[in-house]
């Protein structure tokens, strides 16, 4: 009891001065769960988060842009490698990671249960969805959980180009034909108020935030980073000529931010609930590339064990 | 000889571009993440060679054509891939057993290709492509011999590919008017002339994937002339959905 106090006030104090907490480290079991919770359930965004670009590849209106668009993609599964690899120096494999997801005990962000139904939403995701998740992951390259950190660093480095990609696809629409522009306009109107979700409930509802900022695993709040994505995006959307679907949207003087409208929680609690537009497919999809690929992994595992046989009989017979 | 280059040069191109389209429809489907992304990464280097080769193309043609032009509106009659390229993908022990047939071809024309000294600007694309399908073989033969080799199962599935595949091998080999031009001017030996080298290094594969190398000499040909199975219609279709329904939009 005390040897765990103690334990407990150390690991708080090291905390308290910036030092990293590496995986062999003695760490409080909600902290470790907590991590499991964040980490996994960011890694299983960036593998849903595959399915609504991966949908407009094949489709993609030059070459250049179909190589952009899956090179992007092709990180994004990147990006779920090197998280699941986080996640399993805390004592869970990616097999039960991924149990978890296909049968939906599982997390993964919202944004990804919307469709995606023209180009321009390629430009829209880039640039609002990357771009809110930028802001939301930069703060955690300077996790506490080092494995977690040193991860977001190689993360973030990408994200700053999918960003890039997808606002210059807004531009490209802003500056075409009028359907394009329309379009833009179009992907805009229905992707803004998600984007804002995807920062999360407000600071005063939010379950989570207070020992995980204590922890720094969480750097900036919910409300205080979607501020910040206001105030950065707007300017943007301002550049494009497009207008942001929000009628209480205005610069404020006084605070040196813009006021923006409420958010519909209503809407997010639903899609959280399991019932936005694609929480259905995109998990079928899922569960389905699993299921196709599972004789694929177990004769990869059989000839893995026949060679390793052969080479050991090779070696004791010499 | 101009015209045939054009055309020789196109039959490259569009092999490329036809593949990597095929593969990018894996894209998070694959049976593991890191297949994912090494399915993707393939894609990405073929669709690089693609469009390399259709800008060559278009420039040799000299009617004003880009990669795009090419790749976008052009019907299915006009494309000029080998048949085993364009069909569907399949399972992935299908999709790995097309993949492995042909970038055992690939490397040998690329190879030749690369040597040749009188197109240098052909034999600069094909220098760095080489690099890429020589890495693309080496996987596509290792997961051949993982599944051969694996589980009951598995070995029976790709038997079954290989078997479904193996009539459309035949289609690369062949030479006609555009081949015989382009190896005259020394540019490509003719296709004939990789059967034999081919051949033995499948073969080497597939006795290492305890696999049985079909018998079949049925041979499924047209690609080269335009004449393609029913399914590249559908994915031309697909890919150029955008492009012709905004004609003239920049994107
Ligand atoms: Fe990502
Ligand atoms: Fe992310
Ligand atoms: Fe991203």
């Amino acid at each position: 009891m005390t040897q765990e106090m103690d334990l407990n006030q150390r690991f708080e104090a090291y905390i308290a001065s910036d030092q990293k907490i590496e995986a062999k480290d003695w760490m409080p079991d909600a902290y470790r769960k907590t991590l499991i919770r964040q980490i996994s359930q960011h890694a299983h965004s960036e593998i849903i988060g595959m399915q609504p670009e991966g949908n407009w590849i094949t489709r993609a209106p030059s070459l250049k842009r179909k190589s952009i668009l899956l090179a992007k993609v092709q990180d994004e599964a990147g990006h779920g490698l090197y998280l699941y690899s986080a996640a399993e120096t805390l004592g869970i494999t990616r097999d039960e990671m991924l149990d978890a997801l296909h049968t939906g005990k599982a997390k993964y962000s919202s944004i990804f249960n919307y469709p995606t139904l023209t180009w321009a939403d390629m430009g829209a995701i880039g640039w609002l969805v990357d771009g809110a998740a930028i802001m939301n992951q930069v703060p955690l390259c300077k996790c506490s959980y080092g494995p977690y950190a040193r991860a977001m660093v190689r993360v973030c480095k990408e994200e700053s180009f999918h960003q890039r990609q997808g606002f210059q696809i807004m531009l490209n629409l802003s500056n075409g034909t009028p359907e394009q522009k329309e379009m833009a306009q179009d992907a805009l109107n229905r992707w803004w108020w998600p984007s804002l979700m995807m920062f999360g409930p407000n600071d005063a509802s939010s379950k989570h935030s207070e020992q995980s900022m204590r922890w720094k695993i969480k750097r900036f709040s919910n409300d205080e980073l979607r501020q910040r994505f206001v105030d950065m995006t707007v300017p943007q959307a301002e550049l494009l000529g497009l207008t942001v679907p929000d009628p209480d949207l205005k610069w404020n003087e006084a605070t040196g931010h813009y006021d923006f409208g409420p958010i519909d929680w209503s809407e997010f609690e639903q899609v959280v609930a399991g019932n936005g537009p694609c929480n259905r497919e995109r998990i079928e999809t899922r569960v389905a590339a699993h299921e196709n690929g599972a004789w694929v992994r177990d004769a990869a595992a059989a000839y893995a064990e026949k060679s390793a046989e052969r080479a050991s009989s090779q070696t004791s017979a010499a | 000889m101009a015209d045939q280059q054009h055309e020789w040069i196109l039959r490259l191109g569009d092999d490329a571009l036809v593949l990597a389209q095929r593969l990018s429809e894996w894209c998070s489907h694959g049976p593991a993440l890191e297949e994912d992304i090494a399915l993707s990464n393939i894609a990405l280097d073929l669709l690089g060679q693609a469009r390399a080769l259709l800008t060559l193309a278009g420039q040799r043609e000299g009617q004003g054509r880009d990669e795009d032009a090419l790749a976008y509106f052009r019907t299915d009659r006009e494309f000029r891939n080998a048949l085993l390229v364009e069909l569907p993908n399949g399972h992935f022990g299908d999709t790995i057993v097309r993949q492995m047939l042909f970038d055992q071809f690939a490397v040998l024309r690329y190879e030749a290709l690369a040597s040749q000294t009188v197109d240098l600007e052909l034999a600069a694309i094909a220098a760095k492509a080489l690099k890429e399908v020589r890495y693309h073989a080496a996987h596509s033969a290792q997961w051949v011999v993982r599944l051969g080799d694996g589980t009951e199962e598995s070995h029976q599935r790709v038997q079954e590919s290989l078997n479904v595949l193996w009539p459309y091998t035949a289609e690369l080999f062949e030479d006609d008017a555009v081949s015989q031009a382009c190896a005259e001017a020394g540019v490509l030996p003719l296709n004939g002339s990789f059967t034999a080298r081919w051949t033995e290094q499948v073969r080497a594969i597939l006795d290492e994937a305890t696999l049985t190398c079909p018998e079949s000499t049925a041979l499924l040909t047209g690609g080269r002339s335009g004449k393609h199975t029913e399914h590249l219609s559908y994915m031309l279709a697909e890919m150029q959905v955008i492009q012709r329904t905004y004609p003239g939009a920049e994107w």
